[in-house]
């Protein structure tokens, strides 16, 4: 069915800029209302606060902020970082699409690759941006996973990944779709290598993300109220004309059902990934 | 007689043409159904088993639509839930304790899309069957005879050879699908079709299959016994690959290479 099902509204492209506008003490701070609380939060705590609300709800956050958050300062060595693929299909609109996502989100592609230190454990790690066309995975996002647990065979390392995706990038058709079966393949070297990888799954992943990579990890994290699934709930509710249970798709639920190993919020995500990395590493 | 990308869509979805039992019924002897995931349930929308591929013992794995309204309501209109895509694994890694090829018929608009499926963890299923399939040590052929509806396709299609009857179309995405997310309009599908390169020929030059197969005496008998011809050449060829599960991973790496700049 759908594979791509959440499209956001164009205008959150333009909040997902690279790093926070620096916040003006003097005149009226800027808020944002938090979808879960409806409170007023000031930007420059949630900022402060890896962009989670008092409340506890998880906002959205872009792949640079996320490695800065869980990575050792100055560690991160990216990989890939020019990779790019024109428009494989000629589909329409979708080299315009392209150049006017690169130039709000001033990242070539959707996902960023490298390695780093998590609290002095050295990992390979992948980070998707959820302002890069809704992490939705082309032929570029493939290329750069598969590479990247290509790498971490040959230096035997663990892979951490951070997932956020529509699913498969639709304007790039079939093309895409065989990301899926590229990747996978790669995760399964990677994994009878006797390597660990674990997923941090964020909101939302979906589509040919969930059933490729993102589902395929040792261990499967999750952020808290993340949106997990294949289909889309929007689909779900228009094919099968039934009223969703509530609840439906959150990492909660997910977990209920047995498809998580854990839910884990972002303050305690660098602790969490930095022991189960030490706990395969042999380290101490 | 010219076609558009639309009505080969429609074509394709034509409930006269052969469906996954016409294949499995015509192109083998004895074949023994198994039933079942061993997890959860049995999913009608994918019929496995074992059968003879002119005297060799194979496994044969295909999603079957149904045809009669009565038939298709059983099969879930040949959208299959995880219990199906776990019950192909089940029957798949039997294959490979046995050393029997596996031959895939796909045939799906999609996986299904339903509050159930979900739970019971539609995307794992997928992804287990996308990971097992690129290092199962026996021969796969894949074979889309109509509707190749993305993932839910895929989790049948990762195969040493791939191949698409002429008529058969394979995407991402269904073209009404495409239309109504990009252009707010589900009629745009016709644009749609002709945007995703969903048809054989789109699939062969994209290098996604290995052959496109004719459709010549479709459902009959010369249609048949060519394609038994064609899988058991094929099956010899494979068996002298000595390294099966490494060619396998160099078809899939390959996909989109050809896109890729810097």
């Amino acid at each position: 069915m759908a594979f791509i099902n959440f499209i956001k509204p164009k205008n959150q492209l333009e909040e997902g800029g690279r790093t926070a506008a620096p916040v003006q003490e003097d005149a009226g701070e800027p808020e944002k209302t938090c979808p879960n609380c409806r409170k007023a939060i000031p930007l420059s705590r949630l900022w402060a606060n890896h962009l989670v609300c008092p409340c506890g709800c998880h906002f959205r956050m872009n792949a640079r902020q996320r490695l800065a958050m869980v990575t050792d300062p100055g560690s991160f060595r990216e990989l890939y970082a020019d990779l790019t693929a024109g428009n494989p299909l000629d589909f329409p609109g979708y080299g315009e699409k392209l150049a006017t996502v690169r130039n709000a989100s001033g990242e070539k592609e959707g996902v960023i690759c490298g390695t780093a230190a998590i609290d002095g454990q050295k990992c390979c790690l992948f980070v998707m941006d959820p302002y890069f066309m809704m992490g939705s995975m082309g032929s570029v996002v493939g290329e750069k996973i598969t590479r990247l647990f290509e790498y971490a065979v040959e230096r035997r390392l663990s892979v951490v990944g951070f997932t956020v995706s529509g699913g498969a990038r639709m304007q790039e058709g079939l093309v895409s779709l065989m990301q899926m079966a590229k990747t996978s393949a790669a995760v399964k070297r990677h994994s009878d290598a006797g390597l660990l990888y674990v997923a941090v799954l964020t909101d939302p992943t979906t589509g040919g993300v969930t059933a490729s990579f993102a589902m395929e990890a040792d261990i499967l994290l999750a952020e808290p109220g993340a949106t997990i699934g294949f289909a889309g709930a929007r689909v779900i509710e228009q094919t099968t004309r039934k009223s969703l249970p509530k609840g439906f798709q959150t990492a909660e639920s997910v977990l209920q059902h047995g498809f998580l190993d854990s839910i884990v919020p972002r303050s305690g995500q660098k602790q969490m990934l930095s022991e189960l990395l030490r706990l395969h590493n042999g380290g101490v | 007689m010219s076609q558009t990308p639309y009505s080969i869509v429609k074509k394709a979805r034509d409930n006269t043409r052969p469906t996954g039992l016409d294949y499995i019924h015509n192109l083998f002897q004895g074949f023994v159904e198994l039933h079942g995931d061993r997890r959860f349930g049995d999913d009608a929308a994918i019929v496995g088993g074992i059968a003879r591929l002119e005297g060799l013992p194979v496994t044969v794995i295909a999603i079957e639509k149904g045809r009669t309204a009565k038939e298709r309501s059983f099969r879930n209109f040949g959208a299959p839930n995880p219990e199906g895509y776990r019950k192909a694994l089940r029957l798949m890694k039997q294959a490979e304790k046995f050393g029997r090829p596996v031959i895939c018929f796909i045939d799906t608009s999609g996986a299904c899309c339903g509050v159930e499926a979900e739970e019971r963890g539609q995307g794992l299923a997928i992804a287990e069957n996308l990971m097992e399939m690129t290092t199962l040590c026996v021969p796969v052929i894949s074979v889309l005879i109509g509707e190749g509806g993305s993932g839910g396709a895929l989790a049948l299609g990762v195969a040493d050879r791939v191949w698409m009857l002429e008529n058969a179309v394979y995407s991402v995405i269904s073209p009404e699908g495409c239309a109504s997310i990009l252009w707010k309009d589900a009629a745009k599908a016709e644009t749609a079709a002709a945007s995703l390169k969903l048809t054989a020929q789109d699939a062969k030059d994209l290098g996604v299959i290995d052959e496109i197969l004719s459709e010549e005496n479709l459902g009959k008998q010369p249609f048949y016994q060519g394609l038994r011809s064609r899988l058991s050449r094929t099956l010899t060829e494979l068996a002298g690959d000595e390294d099966l599960v490494g060619s396998r991973y160099a078809r899939f790496r390959r996909m989109g290479a050809q896109f890729l700049q810097g």
